[in-house]
């Protein structure tokens, strides 16, 4: 773990600690990150961003220049090295850049040494016993068979380790189960065979179309290979985000190491979870759950922009912004409908097929 | 092989027992109703299968020794595909179907069960046989024809290329409308067939361990390695038809227009997860009790002591086999469970540590006060105690659902469950191969080959899977023929481990043609007083026809000592 600040080993080794007296820290800890969750809402929109969302503009999203006109236009970010992608001979997980993922960590660290205290502890009792009780050494066997009091410590002691191990745990159960408040923005992932979709519900229900580059590409943009993807999933940093997942065709499964998500995108299903960022930044995930042939070919790039970052995207992409409802302002009956989602054309974009219908129905 | 089963049936002929009237080769071999010889030929096939599945693991780890895709072209046009690039990835994932379902089912559950549990379970109760002799046939010729049945789904068209390619698990929609093409169908069925010989053996068991006891062994002085295949043989009957259930919807899905798993026809994908983990998990405890049957076994024959805590034993075993029942949604935390069901998995998933550590200490326990021989059944037990904790640790880990969050379906799981199989199951199993070989071919082994070839799959198949812990944590999704440059370093690594454990399989074959070319006629007791059960009271190899006359357990004989007194039991 390259990165590694002084702060995330103490508080690690804070939690490993509470982890094994079972103390009430890791409960501390948690009524605290509750009151941060629900943060700054979109209620902090940027007003002139808002004040930019005029009909006129909105019909001219064609153009990308007329949105850089306003607050700030969007230019895909460059991903920072080692941040949101696996470091090169890396062997721990990825830096957490989310409020679940940094307890989570915590969680990760203090059952990392439990696991290291269990395994050596039995290798030590394993090598005092082939050396104190190898045959030169101990020629007559003892005829012990029983002893009760050592059997009910090592049924007793492991299940006391276990339930410290397990208040955190459903701790953290608890925090990512949390529902997104009512006026969270709503975005929604669809697997595809073999490509991502993303729908924009509340901000005019586009649908941006995510391919992952290939190895010149992602190189000449100076991305990592296999993990870059043409147009990535663009959201606003800071606010909890209503994530929903599902699938158009078989099972796929939405994962950002660095934000400690993951949710598989069911056919039927609508999978939905709080879902935020702390940080601005390019977090890259993959696919997690076999989906054919190119089940490696379909990588999932986040990028976290300022909420006015992020408006200017949705506008560049089409979208309407979500605050213009609640201030009353009716949509224009005579806009352009907003795009149809890219996927439902045939022959859609994409490095595999377009999305088939499925057979049997 | 079957040459092999011939030398050292061979050797049986000299001791011209009243009962050795062996029938015909074909007879013999194809037509078997004899407890021992349908053990050799599970084992047989056992080895043959895994030779077939850890090939398939060394294309696999070939092709992830560097980024990119350099030889799924090759295979794919080998089994009949185009060189496409579609068609290679596809020949990705009939490979890890392949290999997953081979070393499952064809491999450790025949060695295990089919294999040491026939061969030993009756010597081991002081039976004659199997209680339904023509049945153990009927299922050993089941499991065959499905492996049969699995080569032949390779060389279909399996939707983008020829084989299945849907992972062990067939998960649906992929595995039904995902996969056109006959390939599926021939997997499921292959499943079909041998979950069909696996019924038939696990009612064989219980009924031949309920029933054909020697006098005097109650169900608390039987071995450890007799109540493992006994809890093992009822999680099969309660496990096995779930599956069946579940692939036979798959069937219909795929040929009959039902929408079990189809959304679109009011049918749930999830559904079928949650009926082929119903299965699964206790399907992973199927694989690993025998083993610690085993190694109880093992162990208290090289301490010369009893096992530790007999009673404690086999009741953790038959409590992980219970709450193995209640804990198979922990494979699908990010299916979208709700919370109460993700807390309650969590919980009792951490629940089964408790029995496992019990066995644990008790192994150490059964060994503390001993007088250890490190001979070559020894060894491998203890590298299975110390490689099964490593990986139950890690399951410990995967049990907390929002942890598992960031390793599900990473290299994480794949490491933690190589170490509790590619090491527990398989460990295991090479201890007993060196703890009973002689005993059923007659010949021993050769002590020196056997510590190699410890040794070396030891430092292998740990320099293959520990780092791709590593490979997990740092994300790197499993199922992946290729992957980003970061993953590189640790994936060369492993791959190099491949080829070490590879090396180490040489000594094992080296030390089977060893034994029955040159090896030493084998005693009847060759590990000495450590080993006290019943199959050590009859020659190497025993009779063809055992236990004639049967033993007696007087009542002072305890789980442990089977024989003593000078008067074994009669053969």
């Amino acid at each position: 773990m390259q990165t590694l600040g002084i702060h995330r080993i103490v508080t690690s080794l804070a939690m490993a600690f509470s982890l094994i007296v079972g103390s009430s820290a890791a409960m501390a800890q948690s009524t605290l990150d509750e009151g941060d969750l629900v943060g700054p809402v979109p209620a902090a929109t940027p007003a002139e961003v808002l004040e930019n969302v005029d009909p006129a503009q909105a019909a001219d999203v064609a153009d990308p220049e007329a949105v850089a006109a306003g607050s700030g236009a969007y230019t895909p970010m460059a991903p920072t090295e080692g941040k949101g992608m696996p470091i090169p001979g890396g062997f721990d997980i990825q830096d957490q850049y989310s409020e679940t993922g940094e307890y989570a960590y915590g969680l990760h660290i203090g059952l990392f040494w439990v696991m290291v205290a269990i395994s050596l502890f039995v290798l030590v009792l394993m090598l005092y016993v082939v050396i104190r009780f190898r045959k030169s050494a101990n020629p007559v066997p003892s005829k012990t068979s029983h002893n009760t009091l050592i059997e009910v410590v090592w049924t007793v002691v492991p299940a006391l380790i276990l339930l410290a191990i397990a208040v955190p745990s459903i701790t953290l159960i608890a925090k990512q189960y949390e529902t997104p408040p009512k006026d969270a923005i709503t975005i929604k992932a669809i697997g595809y065979q073999w490509y991502w979709g993303y729908a924009y519900p509340d901000n005019g229900d586009f649908e941006i179309i995510s391919n992952m580059l290939t190895n010149e590409e992602a190189r000449e943009s100076g991305e990592p290979y296999q993990l870059a993807v043409d147009n990535r999933m663009v959201v606003p940093v800071g606010v909890p985000i209503r994530l929903q997942v599902t699938g158009a065709d078989v099972i796929h499964s939405f994962a950002v190491p660095s934000l400690w998500f993951k949710m598989d995108a069911v056919p039927g299903r609508l999978n939905e979870k709080i879902f935020q960022v702390d940080e601005p930044g390019v977090y890259y995930g993959q696919c997690s759950e076999l989906c054919g042939a190119r089940h490696g070919y379909m990588p999932i790039a986040v990028e976290a922009l300022p909420m006015d970052q992020y408006n200017a995207w949705v506008l560049a992409q089409g979208g309407t912004i979500a605050g213009a409802d609640e201030a009353g302002v009716e949509a224009d009956p005579s806009l352009p409908p907003v795009q149809d989602p890219e996927s439902s054309a045939p022959g859609a974009p994409g490095a595999g097929a377009p999305p088939v219908e499925n057979p049997a129905a | 092989m079957a040459t092999t089963a011939d030398n050292f049936q061979a050797h049986t002929d000299g001791h011209a027992h009243d009962a050795d009237h062996k029938p015909g080769f074909f007879a013999r071999w194809f037509m078997s109703t004899n407890h021992k010889d349908i053990g050799t030929l599970y084992l047989i096939f056992a080895i043959f299968a895994g030779i077939i599945g850890g090939a398939i693991s060394g294309i696999m780890r070939m092709e992830l020794a560097e980024p990119g895709i350099q030889y799924l072209q090759w295979w794919a046009e080998f089994m009949g595909g185009t060189a496409d690039f579609d068609t290679s990835l596809h020949m990705w994932n009939v490979f890890i179907t392949a290999h997953g379902l081979i070393m499952v089912f064809f491999m450790v559950m025949p060695a295990m069960i089919g294999g040491f549990g026939n061969w030993f379970v009756p010597l081991m109760i002081g039976a004659p046989d199997m209680a339904f002799p023509r049945m153990n046939n009927i299922s050993f010729w089941l499991t065959v024809a499905g492996f049969l049945s699995l080569m032949f789904s390779l060389f279909v068209p399996g939707g983008t290329g020829p084989g299945a390619g849907v992972g062990w698990t067939v998960y649906a929609p992929l595995s039904t409308s995902g996969s056109t093409g006959p390939a599926v169908d021939f997997a499921i069925f292959s499943l079909h067939l041998a979950g069909a010989g696996s019924i038939l053996g696990a009612t064989n068991f219980i009924t031949t361990i309920f029933n054909m006891r020697a006098p005097g062994m109650t169900l608390h002085k039987m071995p450890l390695f007799v109540w493992s295949v006994l809890v093992t043989a009822f999680l099969l009957l309660l496990a096995l038809p779930v599956l069946a259930a579940a692939i036979t919807m798959l069937i219909t899905d795929r040929n009959f227009g039902t929408t079990f798993f189809d959304p679109a026809g009011g049918g749930d994908p999830v559904l079928y997860q949650h009926l082929f983990w119903f299965f699964g998990h206790p399907e992973v405890y199927i694989m690993i009790l025998p083993g610690f049957g085993m190694v109880s076994q093992i162990v208290a024959t090289f301490s010369r002591k009893p096992v530790f805590g007999y009673l404690g034993m086999a009741y953790a075993m038959v409590a992980i086999g219970v709450v193995g029942f209640i804990v198979w949604a922990h494979h699908m935390y990010t299916v979208g469970l709700d919370v109460n069901t993700k807390m309650y998995f969590t919980a009792a998933t951490m629940v089964i540590a408790v029995p496992t550590g019990v066995k644990i200490f008790s192994w150490i326990a059964t060994m503390w006060g001993g007088s250890i021989e490190f001979k070559s059944p020894m060894v491998w037990a203890l590298g299975f105690i110390f490689l099964f904790t490593v990986g139950g640790v890690t399951g410990v880990y995967l049990a907390n659902g929002g942890v598992d969050d960031v390793v599900h379906d990473t290299y994480f799981v794949v490491a933690h469950f190589h170490y509790v199989l590619s090491m527990g199951a398989v460990f295991s199993m090479f201890a007993g191969f060196y703890y009973w070989f002689p005993k059923m071919s007659g010949k021993m082994h050769s002590e020196l080959l056997s510590h190699i070839h410890f040794w070396l799959f030891f430092i292998g198949v740990n320099v293959i899977f520990f780092p791709q812990h590593f490979l997990g944590l740092q994300g790197m999704p499993r199922r992946y023929p290729d992957y980003a440059e970061a993953y590189t370093y640790w994936n060369e690594i492993s791959s190099l481990g491949y080829h070490i454990m590879a090396f180490s399989m040489v000594f094992f074959f080296i030390n089977i043609i060893y034994a029955f070319v040159a090896g030493k006629k084998a005693e009847d007791n060759y590990w000495g007083e450590g080993a006290t059960t019943l199959e050590w009271s009859l020659s190497s190899p025993p009779p063809f026809h055992q236990f004639s006359e049967l033993p007696v357990i007087e009542d002072h004989h305890d789980h442990h000592d089977h024989i003593g007194d000078g008067k074994p039991a009669t053969a």
